[in-house]
């Protein structure tokens, strides 16, 4: 597969780390609350796994160590948008 | 009702009588109009096997099996057929040794040849760390009565001269074997149970893809299908590979993800490798099937797919580990290379569980090793079934058990699911 990096251009995913799905960014904020354990076991382990298209984290490691977003789609491997995962994180009012 | 029966003599007969008294193996059957009291849905090894053990061990044969395609066209085609019982922790070892078990009886219990082959199984050791943590699972191993052997690298040598033993990065230090471990003829598998449970009176219904749930206040009353709704009195749930897809129409998320898994074969060649044999530095396992292939996979293409096909990176990755440890691979050349989903949970071990509706069960998470467990997968799950108690040797194999920190991780790796 290629990725095409938003900076550094067509690059192959062996560059890649592969982390999951963004849902993996909404970390549960407030582990003090009654149900936290009940957030964070849906966080951890509870996974959509969506036949289809999905946003998911790829890291660079191999190249400017930035975190990615991609939307790929899961039956036929087809990269329909890549965008950093900084600016995708920022538009849902995260810090970072 | 009894499909053919395989025998010398019915071949001597068939020979003399121009072939024209063959039957189908098994029953082709369309859904029941007023329902069924089990309906499994999925026509691969495990849902075979589970319709077969619900009507042997516990006489429950108004059952019918659902498959979207056709039978044994799901993973249990797409494997490299190793079976084994090497496993280290308390919640798998029982139960993969009940798998092996019941491979060694499968062809007398069956009547039907699935080409077992208990040629045994050599786990490569390359590090002293590696040497005690090895011997540390066969002594696990032993405990389960599942037998084992630690192999010194000059017996390894003695065995199989080809290894490169004195590799620059991974030296070949020892090995843990399993000589009850081997390789089996994958589709005979489902093909063996499938006339093994339509004998017993088990309906198998080929291209009905179960496309919804009939559920009410909690009960699921049974399956809304290409071919109409069937009412059962207890669904059951087997399609590793699909099983986020399915439970999804029933309203339940899984610990869970797909992915992609390949193998290779390669074109056939005279006798080089008479067992299975496992690099432990890296992920490499080895066979060479009686067609004379070597028949060999590696690691997971690691992100999510539900395509039953992987990328270029993993097939170098995979033939290095393979030419790191016997270099003569390297002149033989691929003939077939394939993939398949797997169910990939969050602690690499599987789930034989009810649900939290009410007579709709679930088997699924395999990981990559769905295969071996296929015998004791459908054993436990018909129990299940049956009875509403788990398996003595699936207890472990619990939905909830990430809420209750109880994971079974045998790789150690986390909820991770690619890396396991």
């Amino acid at each position: 597969m290629i990725i095409n990096h938003p900076l550094l251009g067509p690059r192959d995913s062996e560059e890649f780390v592969y982390l999951g799905s963004t849902d993996l960014i909404d970390r549960p904020t407030n582990w003090e609350k009654s149900a936290a354990a009940e957030d964070f076991y849906q966080y951890q382990y509870i996974r959509e796994n969506i036949a289809g298209d999905i946003q998911e984290l790829w890291y660079h490691e191999q190249g400017d160590q930035s975190w990615l977003i991609v939307t790929r789609n899961t039956l036929t491997h087809e990269i329909k948008n890549v965008e950093f995962a900084q600016d995708f994180s920022r538009a849902k009012g995260r810090g970072k | 009702m009894s499909k053919t029966h395989y025998s010398a003599f019915k071949v001597l007969k068939e020979a003399l009588t121009g072939h024209k008294g063959w039957e189908p193996t098994w029953r082709d059957a369309e859904p029941k109009a007023d329902g069924y009291d089990v309906i499994i849905v999925g026509g691969g090894g495990h849902g075979l096997a589970t319709a077969y053990y619900l009507a042997k061990n516990h006489g429950i044969t108004n059952v019918a099996v659902l498959e979207r395609g056709w039978i044994g066209s799901g993973n249990v085609g797409r494997n490299t057929t190793i079976i084994r019982s090497n496993y280290l922790l308390p919640g798998n070892e029982p139960f993969y040794e009940l798998s092996l078990q019941l491979w060694e009886n499968l062809e007398q219990d069956l009547n039907y040849n699935a080409m077992i082959s208990q040629r045994g199984i050599m786990n490569l050791i390359h590090s002293d760390a590696q040497r005690d943590a090895f011997i540390r699972r066969g002594n696990s191993m032993l405990f389960a009565d599942a037998g084992c052997e630690y192999l010194e690298a000059k017996e390894v040598k003695e065995r199989y001269p080809f290894l490169d033993m004195n590799n620059a990065r991974f030296p070949i230090k020892a090995a843990l074997a399993q000589p009850r471990g081997g390789t089996v003829r994958h589709d005979a598998v489902a093909w063996g149970y499938a006339r093994g449970a339509s004998d017993l009176g088990v309906d198998i219904i080929q291209n009905c893809e179960v496309t919804g749930f009939n559920i009410e206040n909690g009960k699921c009353l049974g399956v809304q299908t290409t071919k109409g709704d069937i009412k059962a009195n207890r669904v059951g749930v087997c399609v590793a590979g699909s099983s986020s897809r399915v439970m999804e129409k029933a309203g339940i998320k899984l610990p869970i993800e797909s992915h992609v898994l390949q193998a290779f074969v390669t074109e056939g060649l005279k006798p080089v490798l008479d067992n299975v044999i496992t690099f432990g530095a890296g992920h490499f396992y080895c066979s060479q099937s009686d067609k004379g292939g070597l028949v060999f996979g590696g690691d997971l293409d690691s992100y999510n797919s539900y395509a039953q096909r992987g990328n270029l990176p993993v097939v170098e990755d995979v033939c290095s580990g393979g030419m790191a440890i016997m270099p003569m691979i390297g002149r033989a050349r691929l003939l077939r290379m394939w993939g398949g989903v797997m169910d990939m949970s969050m602690d690499g071990s599987p789930f034989i569980d009810s649900t939290e509706v009410k007579e709709l069960f679930f088997n699924g998470g395999w990981c990559y090793g769905g295969f071996k467990a296929t015998p004791a997968s459908g054993y436990c799950y018909a129990h299940l079934l049956a009875t509403d108690v788990p398996h003595e040797v699936a207890t472990a194999y619990r939905l909830d058990r990430f809420r209750r920190g109880a994971m079974i991780d045998e790789k150690g790796v986390g909820p991770q699911p690619n890396l396991h």
